[in-house]
């Protein structure tokens, strides 16, 4: 990807341009640029150590970088803002390990994720509102624990608890969707349903998937980014990256 | 047995009934029944149970911010101590001119260090509203204090603990100094009246009893509210998987700071009971050990129970009576022993034990959801 020097920024919602980051001289990001457009669903692909992890750290603020420039919407630098504020803006953030609250049921993961204010007093004197029930229900029919809604959430399957953790990424509303490897460690038919729900939810969400997993990179056909050594090598269809003779050396000939 | 707000369980209501059960006998069986009688309450029976129950609020106060938001504060002995300060100021302005030295303002020991004028902090404190209010705004403006600085910097776990550790360490220091104007090594005693009455006496002490257990049931009902408010979900999402719920959107640093500024003012009240129960404030209190022991009473009842916080002070408190009278060297190994056997058998605590033998006869764990479940399988 060549550098654009006057970058329309208004119309990308996601826009990463230079962005550097370095751990005790270990440089995890080398000048990543990236855009994503509204409604787009990206599937990233690279190596270990390529920096697709400290990518997604950097977007969700929980790493500064040394250098370059971040925007969301055009507007907002999150190179100046914390976790909360960024979760706030509307970027929610699935993680590889599925991190779910344990002692919580199914349906209380939901409501906690839910799209509501944030605030100290309105979590204290505030329950759950009608609309956020409602909001619920219909998340749960989505990922399909309507039956679960009232186990502890660290009963469920390792399955079961990505899909709620996509869930609760749903019932945030956000803007933006980061999810890391959510396929990690399923069987192929989870793998297969797991596609389908992000092709659902990526009807009106913008989404980025970080994944390994190249047939599950196909299923979703979508635009591939290929990260190598914390910069970006190709960019394009799967099968045009596939194609690319760097690509193959550094990661797909593997 | 449920109630919207506090989504009682039987343990609850239980805690309930008894606290304020105790409330209204404790000054009959005290004062009405003869003394010869089976029932009645002798004046010692009635301090030791006031004690306990003041170090059942600390303890319930430390169970809500280590047992539900993961903070385990080694220092919360420093919150009931500045209450029991509070409380002890004005109990020594009362005295008044009946004091050794007979100044109508100055307690003893400024006279002792020939001091003239009574020092700023002492002033208002012969209101008992304006101590009262102390007694909850000091502790309260302490924790807020090192809260915003902890849980903003993201201080967790061992280095937090180590903190609240030192964080008490230096206040008993500090108090232990006779320049720093609060009795020093010697603290605040030969307490006479307390709103007019005199604090030696049975009548007095019976109604400070009652109003330890009352109190003692006010704490658990702001307690148990708050843990069943989506708030007090909140919290526990932040014990289990702190990270997570700041990717969610909320201010953890906020949501901890709350808590441990409620549960900061919980101890300081805790504190101000015991004072005029034990006759006395010294800057011993603010020792770590004391705070420990704190800890050790929430492991022992059940971290996160609130109502097993509040038992394992009694239970601890009332072995460590007997303990001490009979084996008086012993105690600090029994205390030991069984902070292990406890943290090795029982990471639930009592209140886990007692949750055990229900939960045999149904296979799902009982949590709040499922407690509707959990009585129809009672019954």
């Amino acid at each position: 990807m060549t550098e654009a020097d006057k970058p329309e920024l208004t119309g990308t919602l996601l826009y990463l341009d230079g962005v550097s980051v370095s751990f005790d001289g270990y440089k995890a990001l080398r000048g990543l640029s990236l855009m994503l457009e509204p409604g787009e669903m990206r599937a990233i692909i690279g190596p270990n150590g390529a920096g697709k992890t400290t990518m997604m750290d950097v977007i969700t603020g929980k790493t500064r970088p040394d250098e370059g420039d971040v925007y969301f919407e055009g507007r907002h630098d999150l190179t100046r803002l914390d976790e909360a504020e960024i979760a706030e803006l509307g970027v929610g953030r699935k993680f590889q390990k599925p991190t779910v609250f344990e002692n919580h049921t199914v349906s209380d993961n939901l409501l906690l994720a839910a799209k509501a204010p944030r605030g100290v007093f309105a979590t204290l004197f505030g329950g759950a509102a009608a609309a956020e029930r409602e909001t619920i229900d219909r998340i749960l029919t989505t990922i399909r624990l309507a039956e679960q809604r009232q186990r502890p959430a660290g009963a469920l399957s390792h399955g079961q608890k990505q899909w709620l953790e996509i869930g609760m990424l749903l019932a945030q509303d956000p803007k933006l969707l980061l999810v890391d490897e959510p396929v990690a460690g399923m069987t192929d038919a989870e793998t297969a349903a797991t596609a389908e729900l992000l092709r659902e939810i990526a009807r009106n969400h913008s989404v980025v998937v970080v994944e390994h997993d190249m047939a599950f990179v196909r299923d979703l056909g979508v635009k591939v980014t290929v990260l190598h050594e914390g910069s970006v090598l190709a960019e394009g269809s799967l099968d045009q990256v596939s194609a690319d003779e760097r690509v193959i050396e550094v990661y797909l000939g593997r | 047995m449920k109630t919207p707000l506090l989504r009682l369980d039987r343990l609850g209501v239980a805690f309930l009934v008894i606290t304020i059960g105790a409330a209204a006998l404790g000054p009959i069986l005290a004062l009405v029944v003869p003394r010869e009688s089976a029932f009645a309450m002798p004046p010692y029976v009635v301090a030791l149970l006031g004690k306990y129950m003041c170090y059942a609020i600390l303890a319930l106060a430390l169970d809500l911010v280590w047992g539900y938001c993961g903070i385990l504060s080694l220092g919360h002995g420093a919150f009931f101590a500045l209450g029991g300060y509070a409380m002890g100021m004005y109990l020594m302005r009362q005295i008044g001119a009946r004091g050794v030295y007979a100044n109508p303002i100055l307690p003893d020991f400024m006279v002792f260090l020939n001091w003239k004028e009574l020092p700023v902090a002492w002033w208002g404190f012969h209101s008992f509203a304006y101590a009262s209010l102390m007694v909850m705004l000091v502790p309260g403006v302490l924790a807020f204090a090192f809260g915003w600085f902890a849980f903003r910097s993201r201080v967790t776990g061992v280095y937090l603990s180590i903190i609240t550790q030192a964080l008490t360490y230096a206040l008993k220091l500090a108090f232990f100094r006779n320049d720093f104007g609060f009795g020093g090594n010697n603290g605040l005693t030969d307490f006479k009246d307390v709103l007019g009455f005199n604090v030696q006496s049975d009548a007095t002490r019976a109604a400070l009893f009652s109003l330890t257990a009352l109190t003692l049931a006010l704490s658990y009902i702001i307690g148990r509210a708050i843990v069943v408010s989506k708030y007090g979900k909140a919290v526990i999402a932040i014990r289990d998987a702190e990270s997570r719920v700041r990717f969610i959107g909320y201010r953890v640093e906020n949501y901890k700071l709350f808590v441990f500024v409620v549960s900061a003012v919980m101890a300081g009240v805790a504190g101000a009971l015991y004072v005029p129960q034990v006759g006395i404030i010294n800057p011993s209190e603010f020792d770590p050990a004391n705070s420990i022991e704190a800890v050790i009473w929430v492991a022992v009842g059940g971290r996160g129970t609130l109502v097993g916080a509040a038992l394992g002070a009694v239970a601890v408190n009332f072995a460590k009576t007997y303990f001490t009278g009979a084996f008086p060297e012993y105690w600090l190994y029994a205390l030991g022993g069984l902070f292990v056997l406890v943290t090795l058998f029982l990471p639930k605590g009592l209140v886990g034990l007692l949750n055990l033998r229900r939960r045999a006869a149904e296979p799902t764990p009982p949590s709040t959801a499922s407690l509707a479940q959990q009585e129809e399988g009672a019954r």
